[in-house]
């Protein structure tokens, strides 16, 4: 059915058409209407039985969905950016007991300095913890996301994380189409564990394993999500044939035919970029746009094939490895490491900083000569940075960095 | 005729399998036929007091659900000498997930029972003092506050004693650990049952190793009710405590006997029953065997300190009514 709704709430619908048996809730922006639509929805009595646990912080709230799944129960919660760190020990656990949670994650900056708004350095900085990590461009995606995760995620016994920009997506009303209960559950059949808690067949989870087999183990953890890039475009395929829309898959190209230029990005931005790539087209550029929707298991060949006519690629990110520079265009390389062609940084967006098609395409046609720095930060003011970097050299005592920003900024 | 109650130190121990009682009230561990659920072959230390409560609390669990039991275990001694890979003790499911979140993990299992209409199931969650009363804490405070359907066991051996002894909010005043190299500090201390207490749960005991049936009887009434429970077991530990293996049960009677450790019962907040002291110990019977306070003893005597920890068992004597009139 169309709705025109809240990002948010379409998530909510979504999860709730998954009937998840636990869920568990904890405030933090940009995430909280997901989970507050989801209390309504429990309470209402139209996702029933379910259990809505109001936990006391992310780690709990992890930690919960842990002891849900291992039990044999669809388990979800919904977090961001600080939380999202304050459960990381708890994530890592989760997908190494191989506990088929889904998670959306409302992408928002870390702090200090304190920041609300969106950006990917939360995800990123969990990109290795052993979750699937999906990323949606819109809000149509990131409901569907939704349905694809939970089915990948039970399939191969992992959890998975569905990445949405937080407020550009949560909280933008958009026409949606919600499918109908019935639709999801002949895509998504009920959960069948591959283990469980059960007096009747008692096991223990979660022993200790020393050096003997350690290795094994976490061998078996890779294998077992680079599994995900064969049942990814499975999952897609099928979810076009049942519900007649494309939704996740690993990369999507946008007119990179005989584009000697390509764009690598993920999320929201990707809607920018495409209307920015559409006017350089108009003016003659050859450049096209490479939406990555699934960044863990990072998936090599079809990046790979996906580049394999560019001359170039740059890659718009809004995250960044402090004293490395990106993120993803790092994982671009590894996939191309054959090829010798330059790989452009663009790290842009941080901290909710709007990224406007000007300053996208001015970057872009730097790039498509060439005339660009390997590492780049979008309408950054550097005037600024210097005057803080110069006073910081001179004066000992200098004081915090986020107020002399702001101070020198007026 | 004149009746006269058996009372159990008549038999001279408090040990398993009290011959004087009808079979139906002996203990569990008395009965062949009891779960094991922690079974022989695990990897503690002799004399391991946390062992021993394990294998009690959990045998009396099983029996008071009928063998309808999961629990959910934090890092910790027990977690490691009972599940080395590929082998474990445990005859029940038994989940680790981390050392701070037992109590949430068991919170999740109790709300997964729930959808499933298992209600049958019980759901305990494990730990030892420093995974309650400090890294855990969080998550056993939201358990308790939410009322889940739970019981919490916690084993204290008064230090964290799988990384080698170091000091946590439970070690006691002037005990000696690899972090407090001179004795632990005279602080505020951190009275888990009490806050245990505070939070109005349903059912909150305290319980020694020395005492198998009083532990038993406190785990069986935990498992008859619903909604939050706080178990804490007093375990002493040979190797972190510094005394022989086979006095582990002689120091846990020492704890309560000297008033160190009251061993009480509440309900909705409230002291609902007390275990009496028998005869009241000088809490030098209880330091003096152990290592970890032998400087309070050698070079000098600290009469100082010693009264202080003499104080703080007369404090609890009044507290508790530890004495009988
Ligand atoms: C987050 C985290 N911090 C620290 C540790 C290291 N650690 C493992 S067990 C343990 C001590 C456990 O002490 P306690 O809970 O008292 O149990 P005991 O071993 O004494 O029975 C510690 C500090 C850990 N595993 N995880
Ligand atoms: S160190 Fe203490 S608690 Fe740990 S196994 Fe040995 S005796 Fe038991
Ligand atoms: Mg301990």
């Amino acid at each position: 059915m169309l709705k025109q709704i809240e990002g948010s709430r379409a998530v909510a619908e979504a999860v709730a058409l998954c009937r998840p048996e636990v869920i568990c809730a904890y405030p933090i922006s940009p995430q909280t209407h997901i989970v507050e639509a989801l209390g309504e929805i429990v309470s209402s009595g139209r996702l029933a039985p379910c259990e809505f646990v109001n936990v006391e912080s992310e780690f709990a709230a992890m930690s919960v969905a842990i002891g849900a799944s291992a039990a044999g129960a669809r388990a979800y919660t919904a977090t961001a950016s600080q939380g999202l760190l304050y459960m990381a020990e708890a994530l890592f656990n989760a997908s190494g007991l191989g506990l088929p949670i889904v998670m959306t994650v409302a992408n928002r900056a870390i702090g200090a300095p304190i920041n609300i708004w969106n950006d990917h350095t939360d995800t990123m900085s969990q990109r290795d913890c052993g979750w699937i990590q999906l990323f949606a461009e819109n809000n149509q995606e990131a409901l569907d996301l939704h349905v694809i995760a939970f089915r990948l995620a039970e399939e191969l016994s992992l959890p998975v994380m569905v990445c949405m920009d937080g407020f550009i997506l949560t909280h933008a009303y958009e026409r949606v189409d919600v499918p109908d209960q019935a639709q999801v559950d002949a895509y998504l059949p009920p959960f069948n564990p591959r283990q469980i808690l059960d007096p009747a067949e008692p096991v223990s989870i979660g022993a200790m394993v020393g050096p003997e087999a350690f290795m094994e183990v976490r061998y078996l953890a890779h294998a077992k999500q680079s599994q995900a890039l064969s049942l990814i475009p499975r999952w897609a395929g099928a979810f076009r044939q049942a519900f007649g829309r494309e939704a996740g898959g690993l990369a999507r190209s946008y007119r990179t035919e005989e584009a000697e230029t390509i764009v690598v990005a993920l999320g929201s931005v990707l809607g920018t970029l495409k209307d920015t790539v559409d006017e350089l087209r108009e003016s003659g550029g050859r450049i096209g746009v490479l939406g990555v929707s699934c960044f863990r298991p990072w998936p090599f060949a079809a990046v790979r094939e996906a580049l394999a006519g560019a001359q170039r690629v740059v890659v718009v990110e809004k995250g960044m490895a402090v004293g490395v520079g990106g993120i993803v265009s790092n994982n671009v390389r590894t996939a191309i490491s054959t090829r010798p062609i330059p790989v452009y940084d663009v790290v842009a967006g941080l901290g909710g900083r709007p990224i406007t098609k000007a300053s996208l395409a001015a970057v872009l046609q730097r790039a498509m000569t060439d005339d660009l720095e390997l590492t780049t930060f979008l309408d950054l003011d550097r005037a600024l940075v210097e005057k803080v970097l110069r006073k910081e050299r001179e004066v000992r005592r200098s004081g915090p960095i986020a107020e002399q920003v702001l101070k020198l900024k007026g | 005729m004149t009746f006269q109650p058996v009372k159990f130190y008549q038999t001279g121990t408090f040990t398993v399998g009290n011959r004087l009682l009808p079979a139906e009230t002996r203990s569990v561990q008395a009965n062949m036929r009891r779960t094991n659920s922690l079974n022989s072959g695990h990897r503690a230390c002799q004399g391991c007091g946390e062992a021993l409560g394990a294998r009690y609390a959990i045998d009396a669990a099983m029996h008071a659900t009928e063998n309808r039991l999961i629990a959910a275990n934090a890092t910790g001694c027990l977690e490691v000498f009972s599940t080395p890979y590929p082998e474990t003790s445990w005859q029940i499911p038994w989940i680790h997930s981390l050392f701070g979140n037992a109590a949430a993990v068991a919170t999740g299992i109790a709300a997964a029972l729930k959808v499933k209409g298992r209600s049958d199931v019980r759901v305990i969650a494990q730990g030892g003092d420093g995974g309650t009363t400090d890294i855990g804490f969080a998550c056993l405070s939201g358990m308790f506050e939410r009322n889940d359907d739970v019981l919490y066991i916690c084993y204290d051996n008064e230090a964290y004693m799988n990384t080698g002894v170091q000091r946590s909010s439970a070690t006691p005043p002037a005990a000696r650990t690899a972090t407090t190299t001179l004795g632990n500090s005279f602080n505020q201390g951190k009275n888990l049952p009490w806050i245990a207490m505070a939070h109005g749960i349903p059912y909150v005991a305290t319980a020694t190793i020395a005492e198998l049936r009083d532990l038993e009887a406190k785990v069986e009434r935990a498992m008859h009710v619903r909604g939050a429970r706080y178990l804490h077991i007093f375990v002493s530990c040979p190797l972190g405590w510094g005394h022989p293996a086979d006095q582990s049960i002689r120091i846990a009677r020492l704890a309560k006997e000297t008033g160190l450790f009251p061993v009480f019962e509440a309900e909705h907040g409230e002291v609902t029953s007390v275990s009496k002291i028998r005869k009241k110990l000088p809490v030098t019977d209880y330091l003096k065997p152990q290592r970890r306070f032998a400087h309070l003893f050698s070079p000098e005597v600290r009469t100082d300190l010693i009264a202080r920890i003499q104080e703080g068992a007369d404090r609890n004597v009044r507290k508790f009514g530890l004495i009988e009139n």
